[in-house]
């Protein structure tokens, strides 16, 4: 291993549901002391921790998870970045660790949604007595439903439809049919919200929020954490064999924001920074979508999957129908893509998913993924995007110890 | 004659109604909210580009499931207005994806959203299909 490469030495992510007795405290404490005990090292060993929790985010997270499990007078680090929180943070812990200002960085994010329900959209102001232009729109009355809409299942359903209009192939059923294949994943993995298999016909019937998405093609709110402890290649080559032979090599670590296209400030693309995190996360590691032997992408809804197949070079251009059709992405198939069951079975604790998508990959490489495990993977992909918005890809590597 | 005002400043009521960009003089990077500068080139300079009237579904969602207040279902969408992509809900459809397709040709209509308590009506706009 070089001196420089980064790796990762412990992963930890709760389980993902309803956790009436613990408060957001308790789940990151119970993710970040996962973490380290996975990685063989305590709080007196971190040099940096970088917190995330996107609906406290004017809380001091780290710090208060510090009072809880070590204060140790190290920089912390809150961040807030959407569904990409829990990437950011451990882009904060990577950089650090990469600049040589500590040997061990953590990074955690929590979220407590059980029973939230539209995350953004989900209430409008009354009209006001007079009509008074007002904002950046000069609008005299809120617009959402009136122009477009602002909900999340709404705003990635466009986002799947624009893919269907580009390119073809696309379907209500199809859309479903990605959905059902995540949710059948979902009944091999303990810590999934949701382990329960639906027919096609109970997806395509249940409540439908924003055509195509019905609800349960849609992220479930859930409560959760996950935590990740990184370290440098010098550093590993200091620790046990076991350790060494555990951690799983960071290849890659990027993370993006949307660059200016033509249409991006009138419906969000989730494409182009996408594909630029893709891209830039192929080069810097030397893998290519082929090596790959599995993928978690952020299925925030059953339409945004198809597109990122896509975005992350999974098929060729315009191909994302045909990739799903050939059942590649099945967890029998060519790349298994959300064998974790994904955010619509799996939940989806905003800040804890961006580094829940890395554990499900490392799970695998180290070969502990127990009935649901991808026999024989190497290297995996995770994908996690915040509206907004920003894109962490990572590409893991198992370790050739 | 009653009084009326626009939903949002860049709808521009009058004898033929129409949207109206703040183009950018430098890389002609259309923005339909109040700037600061070009997201594209950084350009602080800008024209105003009266938008094509007529255009296409590129895409669109049926929401039936929305906060309290707002009517569902309705058909969010976003028009391609010969080349400059329009964020409105797609009016006078039946909202139901028997009725609504991608890459329906579609023009910009208007329709009272309400009188305030001075009498003044606010005009919103939508598309509907080109029949
Ligand atoms: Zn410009």
């Amino acid at each position: 291993m070089a001196s420089d490469d980064l790796w990762i030495l412990g992963i930890h992510m709760t389980k993902f549901g309803k956790h009436t007795d613990l408060d957001v405290i308790d789940l990151a404490s119970e993710a970040a002391m996962g973490a380290l005990a996975d990685g063989g090292v305590t709080m007196a060993d971190m040099g940096v921790l970088a917190a995330g929790c996107l609906m406290q985010a004017n809380a001091p997270i780290g710090q208060m998870l510090q009072k809880q499990i070590g204060q140790t007078g190290i920089p912390v680090y809150n961040v807030s970045n959407a569904c990409a929180t829990g990437a950011t943070a451990l882009r904060v812990a990577a950089m650090a660790v990469k600049a040589g200002e500590a040997d061990f960085g953590l990074a955690v994010g929590v979220e407590k949604l059980a029973g939230a329900g539209l995350l953004a959209g989900g209430s409008r102001k009354d009209d006001a007595p007079t009509w008074t232009p007002k904002g950046r729109y000069g609008a005299v009355a809120p617009v959402d439903g009136r122009i477009g809409t602002e909900i999340m299942p709404g705003v990635f359903a466009q986002i799947g439809m624009e893919y269907g209009h580009r390119y073809g192939g696309t379907s209500f059923e199809l859309f479903a049919r990605i959905s059902e294949k995540n949710h059948a994943h979902s009944t091999l993995n303990p810590l999934a919200a949701y382990q329960k298999r639906f027919t096609l016909e109970e997806i395509m019937g249940d409540l439908m929020i924003a055509y195509p998405n019905t609800r349960p093609m849609c992220s479930a709110n859930t409560d959760g954490a996950a935590a990740v402890v990184v370290t440098s290649g010098a550093k590993l080559r200091t620790l046990s064999l076991e350790q060494q032979r555990r951690a799983v090599k960071v290849s890659a670590s990027i993370l993006t924001s949307d660059p200016w296209t033509e249409s991006c400030q009138v419906l969000p693309d989730v494409n182009t920074l996408t594909r630029n995190a893709a891209t830039a996360a192929y080069e810097a590691s030397g893998v290519s979508p082929a090596d790959l032997d599995l993928v978690e992408l952020h299925d925030c809804f059953a339409t945004a999957e198809l597109v990122h197949y896509d975005n992350l070079m999974l098929c060729p251009d315009g191909g994302a129908v045909d990739f799903f059709e050939s059942g590649a992405p099945f967890r029998d198939g060519r790349l298994p893509v959300n064998v974790s069951g994904g955010l619509q079975s799996k939940g989806h604790p905003i800040a804890a998913t961006g580094i829940a998508n890395i554990w499900e990959v490392a799970t695998h490489l180290r070969g502990e993924a127990g009935d649901r495990q991808i026999e024989g993977a190497k290297v995996g992909l995770a994908h996690v995007i915040g509206l907004g918005s920003a894109c962490g890809v990572h590409i893991l590597e198992k370790a050739a110890v | 004659m009653t009084a009326t005002i626009p939903l949002v400043d860049y709808l521009v009521l009058g004898d033929q109604p129409h949207l109206e960009a703040h183009e950018c003089e430098a890389c002609g990077a259309r923005f339909f909210d109040r700037r600061n500068a070009c997201a594209h080139c950084s350009g602080t300079t800008f024209r105003p580009a009266a938008i094509p009237t007529e255009g296409e579904v590129r895409a669109f969602t049926i929401v039936a499931f929305a906060a309290p207040g707002i009517d569902v279902p309705y058909v969010a969408a976003v028009v391609d207005c010969a080349g400059t992509s329009v964020r409105a809900n797609l009016i006078n459809v039946a909202p139901d994806p028997e009725h609504v397709h991608l890459g329906m040709k579609v023009r910009l209509a208007t329709y009272p959203v309400g009188a305030d308590s001075d009498g003044t009506e606010a005009i919103g706009f939508g598309f509907e299909p080109i029949s």
